[in-house]
């Protein structure tokens, strides 16, 4: 048992120690985010001493960017089970070693998520107010109490299939499976329910008829199943070019396989929302026409809802097309498909919602600087995190961080050449 | 180089410095309003008409007025009188402590013209010299104390709720500002106070109730509560009486002798705003005839 606890704790400060070394470039990186999160610490403390008087939010627009953040980021946390589906259960051999990677950007999304909730609170000392047993949780009645449960549980399943892989690889031994697979199939059945529980956070509003439609949930589904793995095409190939893991084009394309089929769902679920919003021409359409069109002389949101469709159109062509299967053009298809979708789930579907206010009100919304220091400093947090977790798995994963190597110095970036010596040991 | 690191970290926090609003141990430790005993409450009560005191030098009542046996409000609004003068919005800050820089207002009066009831035709900022104008009703809309309110069910932390007089108040001390029975009311009541509010201290009213207008603090929720500290100890909300033309009637809707029971029986024409959702509010509009 002692020795176990030993273990494991050098385990942990051997990771401490990797994510602190690297070449210069892994250096630069991580200092530009350091910076980038201090300027957001520096605007989140004048909000909190200041209120929220500091952001762009006011009583007719109450939640803004922090809130469309937070939707987006659920979405590619959920996306992590794009990668697990294939694996787990139509034993796809490519994405096979990669799983790992697409739960731990699901960790630091999730991360991420929680953190942007927490700085949109008026009152975030008193975030101890939800903890059950200790506070006051209205549950099952709010969706925000769900929410709150399904993200910290779909944070601790991943963390400890991470955590529980990672180890196990440590240690050069074969993962005990009932120890780690019910959680698995547990954690792709949570993922689709932390994104139907955020969906249901906005459908479940009968006051905001933008909102209150039964096709939210479905496509943030599709939309999220398109970001997610896009995402992680990107993430895979940076992995791939600065660490010599080993990554092939295939499993690139059976990722781009789902963007395909995913973005396919999404563009027409969105036709089919149109059309109900504006063929039937009812009062409540006012909320898309403002989104679409503007509406009595207002169109902030206008030229954004456009680019992300033109995005997403553009992005659905390269897709479908035999291109795509070019990295090159591939990459383009994911950029496109990740802003597009995130102008589209966050300006796209949170503000809107708020416009005009249910007295017939137009108030528009510009997020100010300070709040979108916040939100550049959560981002740059939550990447800074996601490095952390590769530069610690990356080496253990190729074998170059083991339990066999210990008290040898801690392996660099890039040498290959302790590989060898340590898989002979086994 | 953690030297470096700890004093960046110090510098960018340098903001919070400036916080005037800080949390005592009390008021962070402070239990919900339903876990409060009587013995609890009092030193509560206590404890904030000290706090008010120190900042506004005046000291005030604070009570914790409780809802009263038999008795369920209900709010009607004569749409045929109204001018339009917003004499009721004004008296309401007054009474309620609203914050004056940012204004935060509960009551909302759109001018709208005549022939719809299309919400989005009203106009909320009309500055005219001269009240009513031809071709225009006025509809003053506020807290419609729903029999089902959407801002209850979604409260993360139950810090509102519907009281057995039928008003959903606010635990000012509880809410962690979610604002989302903002996103929730479809009648646009609630109000956040997005910073620290501020109220000159001679125009502070002193009788004040825990649930209804004692002073809130920056990042909380509040609301229209009827006027709590008048109307459970047996006055008119300020609004009401304030109206030069008796447009507003409130009273207890269980007794059958009550205004409110009269009119609710005898007018041929009142509605409910927004009836189609479900919400059954405690709020009705009238006409004259
Ligand atoms: S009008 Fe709005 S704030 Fe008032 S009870 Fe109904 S939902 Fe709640
Ligand atoms: S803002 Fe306050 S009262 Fe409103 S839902 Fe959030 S915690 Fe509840």
């Amino acid at each position: 048992m002692i020795t176990a606890a030993r273990n494991y704790l050098v385990f942990l400060r051997r990771c401490a120690r990797v994510a602190f070394v690297g070449d210069w470039r892994y250096y630069s990186w991580m200092g530009v985010l350091t910076v980038i999160i201090l300027l957001g610490l520096n605007a989140y403390a004048k909000q909190f001493a200041h209120g929220l008087i500091v952001t762009g939010m006011s009583d007719e627009v109450s939640w803004g960017v922090y809130i469309a953040n937070f939707t987006f980021l659920v979405g590619v946390a959920a996306a992590a089970v794009m990668m697990v589906i294939p694996v787990y259960i139509y034993d796809n051999e490519e994405l096979h070693d990669l799983v790992i990677f697409g739960e731990l950007l699901a960790v630091a999304a999730i991360i991420m998520c929680l953190m942007f909730v927490t700085v949109d609170l008026g009152r975030p000392d008193r975030f101890w107010h939800l903890i059950p047993g200790l506070g006051q949780m209205n549950f099952p009645a709010s969706m925000l109490s769900w929410d709150v449960i399904v993200l910290n549980g779909y944070l601790l399943l991943n963390v400890h299939i991470c955590g529980y892989l990672l180890y196990c690889r440590y240690q050069n031994r074969k993962p005990t499976k009932w120890f780690y697979i019910p959680f698995v199939f547990s954690a792709i059945i949570w993922a689709v329910s932390i994104h139907t529980v955020t969906a249901f956070l906005y459908v479940g509003l009968g006051g905001r008829p933008f909102w209150n439609a039964s096709i939210v949930g479905p496509r943030f589904l599709a939309s999220a199943f398109t970001a997610g793995p896009a995402i992680i095409i990107l993430a895979l190939q940076i992995i791939r070019s600065t660490t010599h893991y080993r990554i092939t084009d295939k499993a690139l394309l059976t990722l781009r396989g789902i963007v395909q089929v995913s973005m396919i769902i999404n563009v027409f679920l969105l036709v089919c929302e149109v059309f109900k919003e504006f063929y039937s021409g009812n009062l409540h359409v006012a909320s898309a026409k403002y989104l679409f069109l503007g509406l009595h002389g207002h169109h902030a949101l206008v030229p954004w809802i456009w680019s992300a469709i033109t995005f997403n159109l553009i992005a659905m062509v390269l897709l479908v097309l035999p291109v795509s299967r070019g990295l090159r053009y591939l990459n383009v298809a994911c950029v496109l498909s990740i802003v597009g979708i995130w102008i589209e789930k966050g300006m796209g579907l949170v503000i809107p919602g708020f416009i005009p206010t249910p007295l017939g009100a137009i108030v528009e919304y510009t997020p100010s600087l300070n709040e979108t220091l916040v939100c550049f400093g959560i981002w740059a947090f939550g990447l800074l995190c996601y490095t952390i977790f590769l530069r610690m798995s990356v080496p253990i994963l190729q074998g170059r961080l083991s339990k066999a190597n210990e008290g040898i110095s801690e392996p660099g970036p890039n040498d290959v050449v302790a590989e060898t010596s340590v898989t002979s040991h086994s | 180089m953690l030297a470096t690191g700890l004093a960046a970290v110090a510098a960018s926090l340098k903001p919070l410095f400036e916080m005037e609003d800080i949390t005592s141990a009390q008021q962070f430790m402070q239990k919900y309003y339903k876990e409060l005993t009587p013995e609890d409450m009092a030193k509560v009560l206590q404890r904030i008409e000290g706090e008010v005191e120190k900042e506004y030098g005046v000291r005030p009542h604070v009570r914790d007025l409780r809802p009263m046996d038999g008795v369920e409000f209900v709010y009607a609004l004569n749409l045929s009188r109204c001018i339009g003068c917003r004499k009721c919005v004004h008296a309401c800050v007054a009474e309620n402590n609203q914050s004056r820089s940012p204004e935060i207002q509960y009551i909302r009066v759109l001018k709208m013209p005549h022939g719809t009831f299309d919400l989005e035709k009203g106009d909320h900022n009309y500055a005219s010299e001269q009240v009513p104008e031809k071709g225009f009703f006025y509809m003053p809309v506020q807290c419609q104390q729903c029999h089902n309110p959407p801002c209850v069910k979604v409260c993360p932390v139950n810090a509102t709720w519907q009281e057995t007089d039928g008003i959903t108040v606010i635990d000012y001390n509880w809410c962690i500002g979610c604002r989302y029975c903002e996103a929730a009311c479809p009648y646009w009541a609630r109000r956040f106070n997005f910073t620290k509010p501020s109220i000159p201290a001679e125009r502070l009213n002193p009788n004040m109730s825990y649930l209804g207008n004692r002073p809130r603090s920056q990042g909380v929720m509040e609301k229209c509560h009827f006027c709590v500290q008048r109307t459970r100890a047996g006055r008119y909300p300020a609004c009401l009486e304030v109206c030069p033309t008796g447009s507003r009637k409130f009273g207890n809707i269980l007794d059958p002798n009550s205004e409110i029971s009269q009119i609710l029986r005898t007018k041929r024409v009142f509605m409910q705003l927004k009836e189609d959702i479900g919400t059954n509010p405690r709020f009705f509009y009238y006409f004259d005839v």
